[in-house]
């Protein structure tokens, strides 16, 4: 099979399933990234020393190093150094690890931006919930959690379109997402062998996707955008 | 109405209150003036709970919000704190709400009045600070003066017994100044027990009862506004501020 026009129904359909794969870990980290991350906030700014230290402590840690190995640590060292592979075999596995990972790298990264977030209210908002004899929960609920949403959208926009291109990282633990998927025709898969430009065209789904998102995500910023 | 007696308050090793005391009678209106760094605004803000005293006792409305220096049980403080309104220098206005809704929510979520009551009562504020017309704005389509209003009617929302202005008019221009003003003068004429800390000399002149000059976080002068004025530290004040 060496035209062109041969080939390109045939990786399509296997970047697709590759993409499937890379879809579902974006899903996965985000449900479990966004109400983590919160946890990981609450941690962080705990008026018990202790606790935030060590939250910050992690968090330092986890935003301060990089992702691939954070992966290659979560997937191999429960296998290779304690003798017991808690992922369990096969793309299951591997889906597993790379979610666990991406989840905890991710939720670092948001608790961040939720505790700039909140930290960002001006202190009046809560003085002025205070007058007016409202409790602590009304204070966070009714006056100020609507304006930390409108704060984080455009910062968490930034991280979910980063998460996109990230999922890829994934590949370095065979997970078979697009990358992999396009790589496979390099050494030879489904008849095609020495392809490189199966590769190059993960690009476009890559694009397609993280402009889609900054569509939807755009226009959430202007819903939210009715007040100054 | 509120007896506030030897208020003592330090940030830190700073002490800012060094023994304020203060009686404000109903229907009495009460200007505290002074220095920025007299200790002023952070007495209004101790009345208001918004600052925890080291020492004193405070009494509003029958109640002991404090007294030497220990305060009444949560639960109590916040039906205390109640009776008393506050304005803030910077309006803090709710920006994510309309002016109707920023008058409507503790209405409905502290007091439990109905929705369409809250509202009602709320159109009538708007109208008494002249803003009727502007109840489905947001704050920040609103000028200085008036969102002050906005506040204004906010803290009336509640019925409090004493409405506490924070240096009301110190973030507006001189001509948005004289609207949130005359507002506050019609509450004098309607007999409100009021405390104003103020910048405007003659404002307070005009509009107050009692004048209390402070300084160095105590009172050194205090009385009917000419008789203030006339003392010696308060010319030596306003002959500075006035220039």
């Amino acid at each position: 099979m060496n035209t062109f026009m041969e080939q390109f129904p045939i990786v399509v359909d296997a970047l697709n399933q590759g993409f499937v794969q890379t879809l579902r870990l974006f899903i996965v980290t985000l449900l479990g990234a966004i109400p983590l991350g919160l946890v990981i906030a609450c941690g962080s700014m705990s008026k018990f020393k202790p606790l935030s230290l060590l939250t910050r402590l992690v968090v330092w840690i986890v935003r301060g190093s990089p992702l691939m190995i954070q992966l290659l640590i979560i997937y191999y060292f429960p296998g290779l150094v304690l003798k017991n592979n808690i992922w369990g075999s096969g793309e299951a596995g591997r889906f597993l690890a790379a979610s666990v990972a991406f989840i905890f790298n991710y939720a670092c990264y948001f608790s961040e931006i939720y505790r700039g977030g909140i930290q960002g209210i001006p202190r009046g908002q809560d003085e002025a919930g205070m007058v007016l004899g409202m409790t602590k929960m009304q204070i966070f609920f009714r006056v100020k959690l609507l304006q930390v949403i409108k704060a984080i959208v455009p910062p968490m926009s930034n991280e979910i379109i980063t998460l996109v291109k990230d999922t890829s990282l994934s590949r370095i633990i065979a997970l078979q997402e697009i990358i992999w998927a396009g790589q496979a025709f390099m050494k030879g898969s489904r008849g095609i062998s020495g392809a490189i430009w199966p590769l190059f065209f993960t690009a476009v789904y890559y694009l397609i996707f993280s402009g889609l998102l900054s569509l939807v995500l755009g226009k959430l910023e202007k819903k939210l955008n009715y007040y100054w | 109405m509120l007896k506030a007696k030897n208020i003592v308050k330090n940030f830190g090793a700073l002490p800012v209150l060094k023994g304020v005391s203060l009686e404000i009678k109903k229907g009495e209106v009460v200007a505290i003036i002074g220095k920025s760094g007299s200790g002023k605004s952070t007495f209004l803000r101790c009345l208001n709970n918004l600052e925890k005293v080291d020492g004193g006792s405070i009494e509003i409305a029958g109640k002991w919000m404090v007294n030497d220096g220990a305060y009444a049980p949560a639960k109590e403080m916040r039906g205390i704190c109640l009776k008393m309104g506050y304005v803030f220098q910077n309006f803090n206005l709710f920006p994510h709400m309309n002016v109707l809704k920023n008058l409507t929510e503790a209405q409905i979520c502290v007091l439990g009045r109905k929705k369409e009551d809250a509202e009602k009562y709320a159109r009538e504020l708007l109208g008494k600070v002249g803003l009727a017309d502007k109840e489905k704005a947001y704050p920040c389509q609103l000028s200085g003066g008036q969102q002050q209003r906005v506040a204004i009617a906010r803290a009336l929302a509640l019925d409090p017994d004493i409405l506490c202005f924070d240096e009301p008019t110190s973030a507006l221009d001189p001509l948005l100044t004289q609207e949130v003003l005359s507002v506050i003068r019609a509450l004098s004429l309607e007999k409100r027990t009021m405390i104003v800390v103020t910048h405007e000399m003659n404002f307070a002149r005009e509009v107050a009862d009692r004048v209390v000059y402070m300084e160095e976080g105590v009172v050194v002068a205090e009385g009917k506004p000419d008789q203030v004025f006339e003392s010696e530290a308060v010319r030596a004040f306003t002959g500075k501020a006035e220039n």
